[in-house]
């Protein structure tokens, strides 16, 4: 054998360092959270887009913008929950939908207090119907996408037993928490809703343990699994989460129309989707966050806005959104191949 | 000694999957204060019964006493909070988390991690660097260090240094011998013997899912643990296959099969040039990360190099895709087998993939004639398929002998074997050299590369050393001793040797 | 010698016990499924005696039939180990361009409708074969942009409404010599060239190979791109093909008309034994594994519960045959 000195090898120089400097931080999140910097710019871009179709964009029309983004941006937190724990979810518009009636159905009636305490029990609701379809995720060993893809089947039909039409309530009260602004005419209550309840549940859930496990099975599941991460709990609590945001984004439907639809849920399924993938999460999991998602669901719902401006048929905006996700996804595709040419 | 001092003891543990007997009748004692080594051909069930001790599967029958009591864990956690601790080959970190993030998960303290950490000669390393951006014998050392922070009794380590370069390997035995002064117990797993015969006070060794025999720490241990592996019989057959001593080729004139000009891939192939004759068998030695796998891979053509030229019996190739080299006549045997079989297919259907390469074989298939070139090759290569037809039941010697097997069928004229014996047991290990040996003398050109440089000398005509990316050394395998090879190995001018 | 008849032999005799059976069913999944199957036509019989006869059989294979010819493309895209979720769109879309274009007669207006799924599957082979985008995302986005377009086009079209040919009402609907069902026409040489294709021809073992370890075919020499291209391809054609036969059985050329076939299509693959991760399964299975859906369907229908009673009944079984299946085989 070689004497110790001779046999040094080239990789023991181990990156060292302390506390880097502020730069080379900021260049590592930026690699880390491309989404963090590119998707505020593509908003900002999109809506002065807007702005420009349209030089009348008053507050109102803000306003909106924000209330007809809010289902979606809850449809796509959920959504990036699930994805991020390397999984999918293809019943999250059905269990709007779901919220959607339970809420409209009992809120017709009801005083404010009474809509408060009750959005409060769908909430749970969606959190409980969150956990049977993680349950069946995990039990069956159905592969997720033809599980939720199922479900959904299942939750559509619950959706129609307890409302067969669109119709129901709430009290104004209840439905200006969404509409309305507060502080100033530009700042819609819909927004604040969104960013508070957004917030309030991925912020600590992203600090805890539990969030760091979504991560982990998400990112590589056998070293998670050896480093002790219990993977059908980790995945079963996904699935909970995703319930309790997609009721929420029933709730926001709510407000926002002021009815319940049972149908409404099938549109939000698959844009929700598309908000997470142009949002710049990876769908094989592991990776990204809450903001990306969150704002391309307010660029995705720009686009009917836009081309009613342009006084061009509304009907395209679904061709333009699903066009939309197939070029971002060939292109991010393209880009991959070009970055890893053999 | 007593019974009290046994950290661990399995007893008559027996476990199957549907259909499959992994385990008829383990069994395992394991004391305070060595190192013990547990041996087996692939298939002998090594794995499994690391799985059960380690808690990941439950056993069907028998017992497992932990200092004396029966336990049975349903997880690798259980097993933690027991004092058992496993360390397998791929690091048990999630890449897109921070180390800091990973220890955090596993519920381990990052002060203990780092002292171990240094211990094992890693000092200031940044705990918020992501897992996917650290090179990867440091994850190793991180997994290790890990187990090591949890102060485990029985310290499990899985082919820990397989590929791993000399000194992080000389820090581990370090470590293992610390651990074992410690009063505690090391299971150690390799498939390097000379590894196990320096550093194991015992070992027990399976075969067929049974304990067959305990060996202590002798002078010629290690062939008693080779007979026993391989049962008595089979064992006689190596030793005598292996006697064999490898031909000389005389020196050859003609065109070269394969030759190699200013090879240059960034960042680590930097001028590779060399020839390879028909009819050799051309070892390549390097340590890690020397450019061999992207060597390889070029030649292969499943990646691009960015300068320089190949040529297969002196015509140039363009290679963009395997089928190039393939109907060059350039073939790979890859080190991980996994990567070029198909688990879930029939024994045949791998054999035959490579005919349906071209549109014009999408048609129907000529089953007659598919099915002579197949067995002709599984006979040819002597692979064992009692276990059935599915690719998944054969142990993992014979599924490389299927890679071969493939390359056999469709017909080559260079053979590129990247570390073909890897994690392979050393029966079978000798028929792919002694295969190897007969290819060549059939008129193929064969480059192989090894990562365990005493085998050089076993199977080639000739060597060729790379470093730092660029050939720098050549010699006939009369000169190619393994202490030859590491100095030149490490970028060191070879021996003066005497003018012949 | 006696060692390998030892080992033979030890095969044998796990077979003969308990155990044995279960993992005989397992290996012969094809005929668990026509078991299955059998159940629940008995099941039908029990429960309403009389239902099943010679036209009540005749119904069911009718109305398999374009499930069946969807199925049969997912089986092909399944094996890879991908999904198409465009094959709903695909299809109404198929189905309404060719009864819009109806005027110019029969040939011309198939062929209308069949170049909807050739241009689609071009678009999802792209994506998915060149740009290695997931086939799940792509599928979903082109599905997406069909269904849009079709509405946007359905508007534009008023003025041309769309008309379904008597020939292809015949196909939809028909039957002939006193029972069998005009679509089976169409459905059986579809089946038998498919399951001919995966067992005997280059290609079908190319789709198993490339479902099972892209990597390994690359090294091999195979340009997996080919493959997956032409695979999406065909998939798309076929449902294109099952959109025009279930126009003919529909009253008009609606805009939701396929939307109902894109569970069944999955699932009719994943209950008919193949892998949905790819490189294992084939398309006999999936036949049955239609017939048992559509049959499922018909007792639901018989029952005379209300429909969304029926959509929950219809998933929840699906679920069941589906973990039934997964964890029978894992």
């Amino acid at each position: 054998m070689t004497t110790p000195a001779e046999s040094k090898s080239p990789i023991m120089a181990a990156p060292a360092v302390s506390s880097p400097p502020f730069a080379a931080q900021l260049r590592r999140s930026l690699r880390r959270h491309p989404s963090l910097f590119g998707m505020p710019a593509l908003l900002i871009a999109s809506l002065a887009i807007t702005v420009a179709i349209h030089p009348q964009f008053s507050d109102f029309d803000l306003q909106s913008l924000a209330m007809g983004a809010l289902p979606l941006a809850f449809a796509a937190a959920a959504q990036t929950v699930v994805v991020i724990s390397g999984g999918i979810d293809l019943s999250i518009g059905s269990v709007m939908a779901v919220a959607n009636v339970l809420a409209a159905s009992t809120m017709e009636n009801a005083t404010f207090g009474e809509s408060l305490a009750l959005a409060a029990a769908v909430m749970l609701a969606g959190a409980a119907i969150g956990a049977l379809n993680g349950l069946i995720v995990v039990l069956s060993r159905i592969p997720d996408v033809v599980a939720t893809l199922t479900s959904g089947f299942i939750w559509g039909g619950v959706a129609l037993i307890i409302m067969e039409k669109p119709g129901g309530g709430a009290p104004p009260e209840f439905l200006n928490l969404g509409a309305g602004t507060l502080f100033t005419s530009w700042l819609p209550t819909a927004i604040i809703l969104l960013v508070v309840a957004v917030a309030v549940i991925w912020i600590p859930l992203r600090r805890s343990k539990l969030g760091l496990q979504f991560y982990a099975v998400g990112s590589d599941r056998i070293a998670a699994f050896r480093s002790g991460v219990n993977i059908d709990r980790t995945r079963f609590c996904a699935y909970i989460f995703s319930g309790l945001f997609s009721a929420v984004g029933g709730l926001g439907l709510t407000m926002t129309t002021g009815i319940g639809a049972p149908l409404a849920g099938v549109y939000y399924t698959l844009s929700g989707l598309a908000a997470v993938v142009v949002g710049g999460v990876s769908l094989a999991g592991g990776r990204g966050g809450m903001v990306g998602p969150v704002i391309a669901a307010f660029v995705l719902t720009l686009i009917p806005t836009d081309l009613i401006f342009l006084n061009i048929d509304p009907n395209f905006g679904q061709v333009i959104q699903g066009t939309l996700i197939v070029a971002i996804v060939m292109i991010g595709g393209f880009a991959d191949m070009a970055r890893n040419r053999r | 000694m007593g019974e009290a001092s046994l950290l661990l003891e399995v007893r008559d543990v027996a476990k199957r999957f549907d259909s499959v007997v992994a385990l008829k009748a383990a069994a395992l004692q394991v004391r305070a204060g060595e190192v013990h080594g547990l041996m087996g051909s692939n298939g002998a069930g090594k794995s499994t019964l690391v799985k059960i001790i380690t808690g990941v599967f439950r056993a069907d029958g028998g017992q497992i006493l932990v200092k004396g009591a029966t336990r049975s864990f349903r997880s690798p956690a259980e097993a933690r909070s027991a004092g058992i601790v496993s360390v397998y080959q791929d690091p048990a970190l999630v890449p897109d988390l921070t180390v800091a993030q990973n220890m955090r998960l596993a519920g381990a303290s990052v002060d203990a991690v780092r002292k171990w950490l240094a211990e094992l000669g890693v000092v200031r390393l940044d705990f918020s660097i992501l897992v996917r951006d650290l090179p990867y014998p440091t994850l190793r050392l991180i997994d290790l260090a890990r187990a090591l922070a949890s102060e485990p009794a029985v310290l499990l380590l899985d082919e820990i240094t397989a590929s791993l370069p000399a000194d992080l390997s000389e820090r581990i035995y370090a470590m293992v011998r610390h651990w074992r002064e410690r009063g505690n117990a090391v299971i150690f797993i390799s498939h390097r013997m000379a590894e196990v015969a320096d550093l194991c006070d015992r070992a027990t060794v399976l075969r067929d899912g049974v304990t067959v025999g305990v060996t202590e720490r002798a002078h010629g241990s290690e062939e008693r643990i080779v007979a026993l592996m391989l049962g008595a019989e089979t064992a006689r057959a190596v030793a005598a296959a292996s006697s064999t001593p490898a031909s000389f080729r005389a020196p050859r004139d003609g065109q070269a099969a394969l030759e190699v000009r200013g090879l240059r891939r960034s960042p680590l192939l930097n001028d590779v040039s060399f020839k390879l004759y028909p009819g050799e068998v051309l070892g390549v030695a390097a340590l890690e990360g020397q450019g061999q796998e992207e060597l390889f891979d070029c030649i292969a053509g499943s990646r691009r190099y960015d300068e320089g030229a190949i040529f297969a019996h002196g015509k140039e190739l363009r290679l963009r895709h395997p089928a190039d080299a393939i109907r060059a006549g350039i073939v790979l045997v890859p080190a991980n087998r996994l990567l070029a079989l198909l688990q879930q297919r029939s024994i045949r259907e791998n054999i035959a993939l490579p005919a349906f390469g071209g549109i014009r074989n999408w048609g129907p298939i000529g089953m007659r004639a598919e099915r002579t070139r197949v067995d002709s090759a599984i006979a040819r290569l002597q692979i064992d398929t009692r276990a059935g037809s599915e690719l998944r039941r054969l142990s993992g010697g014979n599924q490389q002998k299927v890679v071969i097997a493939r390359w056999l069928a469709s017909g080559f004229n260079t053979l590129l074997c990247f570390d073909p014996t890897r994690g392979i047991d050393i029966g079978t290990k000798r028929q792919i050299y002694v295969l190897v040996r007969e290819l060549a003398a059939a008129g193929s050109a064969v480059l192989l590369f090894t990562s365990e440089l005493p085998e050089i000398a076993l199977a080639c005509d000739r060597a060729i050393v790379l470093f730092g990316g660029r050939v720098v050394a050549e010699m006939p395998v009369s000169e190619a001793d393994e202490a030859t090879l590491l100095r030149s190995a490490h970028g060191l001018a070879p021996q003066a040797r005497a003018v012949s | 010698m006696t060692e390998r008849a030892k080992t033979t032999f030890s095969h044998v005799a796990p077979v003969l016990s308990g155990r044995g059976v279960m993992s005989l069913l397992r290996s012969q999944t094809l005929i668990a499924l026509i078991l299955l199957l059998a159940a629940f036509v008995a099941g039908i019989e029990a429960a309403r005696p009389g239902t099943v006869n010679a036209l009540w059989a005749s119904n069911m294979v009718l109305f398999a039939a374009p499930l069946g010819i969807i199925a049969a493309g997912q089986t092909l895209v399944m094996l890879t180990g991908g999904i198409d979720l465009s094959v709903a769109s695909v299809a109404t879309a198929s189905a309404y361009i060719m009864a819009t274009h109806s005027g110019l007669g029969g040939l011309p207006c198939v062929l209308y409708g069949l170049a909807v799924g050739l241009v689609v599957g071009l678009i999802n082979g792209v994506g998915i074969a060149l740009l290695r985008v997931q086939p799940l995302v792509m599928t979903l986005g082109t599905g997406l942009m069909t269904e849009g377009m079709l509405v946007v086009y359905s508007q534009k079209m008023m003025a041309d409404a769309p008309h379904v040919p008597k020939f292809i009402e015949d196909l939809g609907a028909g039957k002939f010599l006193g029972g069998i069902p005009n679509d089976l026409l169409l459905w059986a040489p579809i089946a038998i060239l498919i399951i001919f294709v995966l067992r005997r021809t280059g290609y079908g073992r190319l789709l198993y190979a490339v479902g099972d370890n892209s990597e390994a075919c690359t090294l091999a020499g195979i340009r997996v791109w080919r493959v997956l291209l032409v695979n999406y391809v065909i998939c798309s054609l076929l449902a294109a093909t099952a959109g025009l036969v279930i126009v003919g059985g529909a009253d008009t050329a609606d805009l939701s008309l396929a939307d109902f076939y894109l569970l069944p299509s999955v699932a009719a693959v994943i209950i008919g034994g193949t892998s949905i991760f790819g490189g294992r399964g084939g398309y006999a299975g999936t036949i049955v594994g239609a017939l048992i859906l559509t049959v499922l369907n018909s007792i639901l229908t018989l029952l005379d519960a209300p429909e969304p009673i029926r959509q929950i009944l219809y998933g929840a079984i699906i679920l069941l045959l589906a973990a039934a299946y997964t964890r029978l085989t894992d």
